[in-house]
């Protein structure tokens, strides 16, 4: 078994964070991980993107040509990756940000408004948890409370506990609109 | 042995060589290698231990001579523009036989390229980048857990064997995470005195480290030296990995992040029929010649896969001689090759 997913948006919507956490409650739950970041020195304002790949064996490329499914939070994400999700994958799309259907026959679709959902938990800033929410629930790749704890655990191990309860709920946002 | 942490390949360096007893560590900034620096400045202050934001790459890599010099273990680290303004430097390090410990995280060259991951300072870092005729022992780690052991042991070498030792890697190993369970630290006190070392001089000779000498006769010794701890370093310290060679008729020649992704590639060419293996030198130099030639001789063809032009790809056809097929695919400029296109390559020479 082998998972991959694309996590892209603006620099600022918090996919490079997202990846990470997705990333360390994989490895919690006792699978194989990578998570490779795009690094160029567009992320500032412009689009950023992560690769996160799960398996039960050692990983071989941490870059993939077809990821299993793909978090769009905004239309060049979609633009660019959407041919490239498997047969079969999962795409999560940000309808909040993307005015067009996506066009793959092939995929499982999940659409979901993830600007108003973060909005609605308090915070423009908890919109990937809210995406995340959704792309574990589509694609129960993990139990929900394994991607909380890797969650809570990143946030207070870089000071920011007193956004715990917003992300908690922000994930369990997106867990449910799917 | 330590818990599994989720880490970045340049924090799995710097995290590696502090607990290998790295007591000085001396850099200068530069993408795609800042998060070792940025570990590097949180933790070795903390454990009483130097760092110093040099001024320069050249000030950084004299500061490392001087550590040397007094024996302690120290690194330097940064990425291929700046490798190149330390070459002076690790040539004085070579040539006045100290120990030290370079990191290169690898990007797009030549010039001031880009900062996505490229392997294209394989002949720089495996032919002697500097002036002088030195080599210094280069490790290639494939993965982030790899790159710590072999930060280890990159200490242990440059001390046996009085040399620099580099770690070539690449942005993408720097910069990808990945979970990493790191060896418990050294115990410095541990470590052998250094009798050669410039620590004072009281109650004994003194101690005297150059590179230099004027009488040709006497320089041509201090060659000598070091040309017989090459062959000593080529006799006991090449390190390899084989991949599913046993039925190969077809191998992949590749290092560091290109061999990882082709472990993917065998997979996926095992599965279409395709008698796939993988060859990957770990020591770059010495390089595996021996163990390659022996591999050669039983496939039809080694496709050599690098992101740059076919540097290693001169070192591959050295050691296959001939008894099979060497073609070559590589990519520059920081485009890293995906298992897709690389299967495709295989597949052209599998038929």
């Amino acid at each position: 078994m082998e998972c991959s997913v694309i996590i892209a948006g603006f620099g600022g919507q918090g996919v490079i964070l997202a990846g990470k956490i997705l990333a360390q409650a994989g490895m919690d739950h006792g699978l194989e991980v990578t998570w490779l970041p795009s690094y160029g020195p567009e992320m500032r304002g412009g689009t950023a993107n992560c690769t996160v790949v799960l398996s039960d064996e050692p990983v071989g490329s941490p870059i993939v040509d077809d990821p299993s499914a793909l978090i769009a939070m905004n239309l060049p994400s979609l633009d660019k990756f959407e041919s490239t999700v498997a047969k079969g994958g999962t795409i999560v799309v940000n309808t909040s940000l993307i005015d067009r259907a996506v066009k793959r026959g092939d995929a499982q679709v999940a659409s979901l408004q993830l600007n108003e959902l973060a909005e609605k938990v308090g915070s423009m800033r908890a919109i990937n948890m809210v995406a995340l929410g959704a792309y574990v629930k589509a694609t129960k790749i993990l139990p929900l409370d394994t991607v909380k704890g890797a969650m809570v655990r990143m946030l207070k191990k870089g000071g920011k506990e007193k956004f715990v309860t917003m992300n908690e709920q922000a994930l369990e946002e997106g867990y449910n609109a799917v | 042995m330590g818990k599994r942490m989720l880490l970045r390949g340049n924090e799995v360096i710097a995290e590696a060589a502090i607990r290998a007893g790295c007591q000085c560590y001396f850099a200068y900034p530069i993408t795609p290698q800042a998060e070792l620096l940025e570990h590097m400045a949180k933790n070795m202050p903390r454990l009483g231990r130097t760092f110093i934001q040099a001024e320069s790459e050249l000030a950084a890599i004299n500061m490392v001579y001087g550590a040397a010099s007094v024996g302690v273990r120290t690194m330097t680290s940064s990425s291929s523009p700046g490798i190149s303004l330390k070459q002076e430097g690790i040539s004085y390090l070579a040539g006045s036989n100290l120990p030290a410990v370079i990191v290169n995280i690898v990007r797009g060259g030549p010039g001031l390229g880009d900062i996505a991951p490229a392997q294209c300072d394989y002949f720089q870092a495996t032919k002697g980048g500097g002036h002088g005729d030195y080599h210094m022992i280069v490790l290639a780690p494939s993965t982030a857990p790899e790159a710590g052991e072999l930060t280890m042991l990159a200490f242990d070498l440059a001390d046996q064997y009085r040399t620099p030792v580099m770690i070539l890697a690449d942005g993408m190993l720097g910069q990808m995470m990945e979970p990493v369970e790191l060896p418990e630290p050294i115990d410095i006190a541990s470590l052998p005195v250094k009798e050669w070392a410039t620590t004072g001089a009281k109650g004994r000779d003194p101690n005297v480290i150059l590179s230099f000498d004027l009488d040709p006769e006497v320089l041509k010794k201090m060659n000598l030296a070091l040309q017989k701890r090459y062959r000593q370093i080529e006799a006991k310290e090449v390190r390899y990995e084989e991949a599913a060679t046993e039925d190969a008729d077809i191998l992949i020649a590749a290092y560091g992040t290109v061999a990882r992704i082709a472990k993917s590639v065998v997979r996926m060419a095992r599965a279409e029929g395709i008698k796939l293996g993988l060859f990957r030198p770990i020591t770059l130099w010495p390089f595996p010649y021996q163990p390659l030639k022996e591999l050669a001789g039983r496939v039809k063809t080694v496709l050599t896969v690098e992101m740059s032009a076919g540097q290693m790809w001169e070192d591959v056809r050295l050691a296959v001689a001939e008894r099979a097929n060497t073609p070559f695919y590589g990519e520059m400029g920081g485009v890293v090759p995906t298992p897709r296109r690389i299967l495709s390559e295989v597949r052209k020479h599998a038929s």
